[in-house]
């Protein structure tokens, strides 16, 4: 098993369709896949422990990392945006190298003894497909090393070996289910998950891939227009800010997208709901999943969506706030703190088993447990009818009193207010509780009540999780992917503790 | 006969059709045009599919057996056609899962 042969399947049933770019001048599936052999033929030629690519979205991304899989070496996108000194200690950890860059990660990759790096245009510039031998069928082999953004700590590198991403694909994705006038638009940087998995999906199915080298909103609109975009996947602040910017061109709506899947964190019920209505006859789709279970576990689809949204029944509404049922193949499983299986409703950790669960990191080695179980360090419940609800990392949750509260709980409930746009729960340090609550809001229209927030939280849930403190701000710290950076909220609201130290 | 296990490719010897495992497990006649099928390699095409055994395989298709114990999927596509411990193999339906990434 290779995720070459899915690029081989594409290049044999549809070699003259666009794979990528623009109708006039992107590259065929058979170009792709021959540029992929030049690229191979190169990586095979030097002795090479991986292939890093450091650049925005551009046809290189698909060629290395086809080009890896090919010769057998495993393919690590870095960030880009990363500062010099991360960067090379992120490349030193790769080992012998070959570097795909922008002109200035290039120079500064170059500088390391075991890399050789060379600009993204040189490395596209190698066309005339150059015969490689063929590629390794091991199933074991590693496909792909991801750098977690290492919000919490030093970063680890996800393994994700073929198996995993060919299973996925194969279980998820119908092979030229795309009709000729298909289209996704990536907009995900290629150091993201999604970022990889969108690229397999699309060959795979047959639909052209439009890239937006890097995100911003109304680039994203005009894009969707100019390119005749029917598919498109965004993490949950860039719909923000395409719902942003729609709306302050007028609010007219967007019909031509057929799909639109957003995931990657947490999204905001005011947020979905409006883009519900700027994009009246698009299918919504929620997809949940992580690095090291090779993308989507679960999603929500287009009816649910819509039936939420035109809904009175409190329960089908509340599935706009759910992450849809497990995908075939795949099982959920919510556990307590000592490992025992919860029932419907009851909020634990996030266990997942499946054939694309990678779960390994390679400075820990597989965590898998003896079953195939992996641990997502999310918490969450499933509802009665196998609906998945996810409220946060496991680090994020917040003891007050001895009690363990989910921040995503309390946004919940928080997020039912008609003025609050966004909300990241908290906690600091105290003296009398461990920890208590805060809650920093962005407020919508109007700023709300702190009182009225309070007695919110006090109606839903139990008094414990009312907000000892709201705090009101205009934006909240999110990375480039969508990630909330708590670690910076509980920085800069630390003074609302009363502990010391 | 061959040993089926999920990841596994095996070939027609008498056309181009290439497949992988599914799902799967065991010693299994499988036979492509008629003839048996080997490990996917470097192996030589010759002959021809019999004539009860030439419908042809469609390259992405998952072809199936009634008990739906096994599953190939195509990767290259052949004049013949697949089978399993003398069933033919048919084509799965196709699946409806929205695009997600």
């Amino acid at each position: 098993m290779n995720i070459m042969m899915l690029l081989e399947m594409a290049a044999d049933g549809l070699p003259d369709r666009t794979a990528i770019g623009s109708l006039d001048d992107g590259l065929s599936y058979r170009e792709l896949f021959d540029r992929s052999e030049a690229a191979a033929a190169r990586f095979l030629d030097a002795d090479l422990e991986a292939v890093v690519l450091c650049d925005e979205s551009s046809a290189a991304v698909p060629v290395a990392l086809f080009g890896a899989a090919w010769a057998g070496v495993p393919y690590v996108p870095l960030n880009y945006r990363l500062a010099a000194n991360d960067l090379l200690d992120l490349a030193t950890r790769c080992g012998r190298a070959h570097a795909v860059g922008d002109a200035a990660s290039a120079e500064l990759l170059d500088q390391l003894d075991a890399v050789n790096a060379e600009p993204t245009s040189s490395f596209m510039a190698v066309a005339s497909p150059r015969a490689a031998t063929t590629w390794s069928t091991n199933p074991d082999d590693v496909a792909v090393l991801l750098f977690t953004s290492g919000t919490t700590g030093v970063p680890k590198s996800a393994v994700l070996r073929h198996r995993h991403l060919v299973s996925y694909i194969l279980a998820s994705v119908e092979f030229m289910g795309a009709g000729v006038d298909e289209a996704t638009l990536v907009s995900v940087p290629p150091y993201h998950i999604a970022g990889v998995a969108s690229l397999l999906s699309s060959i795979y199915a047959g639909r052209r891939i439009v890239q937006l080298a890097k995100f911003d909103a109304d680039d994203w609109i005009d894009t969707v227009e100019r390119e005749g975009i029917t598919h498109a996947m965004v993490v949950p602040t860039m719909l923000t800010r395409i719902v942003d910017a729609l709306e302050t061109r007028g609010g007219d709506p967007i019909l031509g997208l057929r799909s639109l899947s957003y995931g990657g964190g947490k999204m905001a019920r005011p947020v979905l709901q409006r883009a519900l209505e700027l994009f009246p006859i698009t299918s919504f789709v929620n997809a949940y999943g992580l690095t090291e279970t090779s993308s989507t576990i679960t999603l929500l689809g287009p009816d649910e969506h819509r039936l939420a949204q035109y809904s009175d029944d409190p329960t089908e509404q509340h599935r706009l706030s759910s992450a849809g049922r497990a995908l075939p193949g795949i099982d959920i499983e919510i556990r307590d703190d000592h490992g025992k299986p919860q029932a419907a409703g009851e909020v634990g950790e996030i266990f997942v088993r499946g054939e694309q669960v990678a779960g390994e990191y390679r400075e820990q080695g597989s965590l898998l447990d003896d079953d195939g179980w992996f641990a997502t360090r999310d918490g969450g419940y499933l509802d009665q009818d196998g609906y998945l609800f996810v409220q946060g990392r496991n680090d994020d949750v917040i003891i007050r009193g001895g009690e363990n509260m989910s921040p995503g709980e309390i946004e919940e409930a928080i997020l039912t207010h008609p003025n609050v746009r966004d909300v990241a729960t908290i906690g600091v340090p105290s003296r009398e509780w461990g920890e208590h609550v805060v809650a920093v809001i962005v407020a919508g229209a109007a700023t709300p009540d702190p009182e009225d927030i309070c007695a919110l939280v006090r109606g839903r849930l139990r008094s414990s999780r009312v907000p000892a403190h709201v705090e009101f701000v205009d934006e909240l710290p999110y990375n480039e992917t969508g990630k909330l950076l708590r670690r910076v909220l509980r920085d800069n609201y630390a003074h609302l503790g009363d502990a010391d130290g | 006969m061959v040993e089926l296990k999920p990841g596994a490719r095996f070939q027609s010897t008498v056309c181009t059709t290439q497949v992988i495992v599914v799902k799967g497990t065991g010693e299994t006649d499988l036979t492509c045009g008629g003839a048996a099928m080997v490990a996917a390699g470097a192996v030589e095409i010759s002959g021809s599919p019999t004539s009860d055994a030439a419908d042809g395989t469609l390259l992405g298709k998952r072809y199936g057996n009634e008990e739906a114990n096994i599953e190939l999927l195509a990767t290259k596509a052949g004049d013949g056609s697949l089978a399993a411990n003398g069933e033919a193999l048919s084509v799965a339906e196709a699946k409806t899962l929205p695009a997600s990434d």
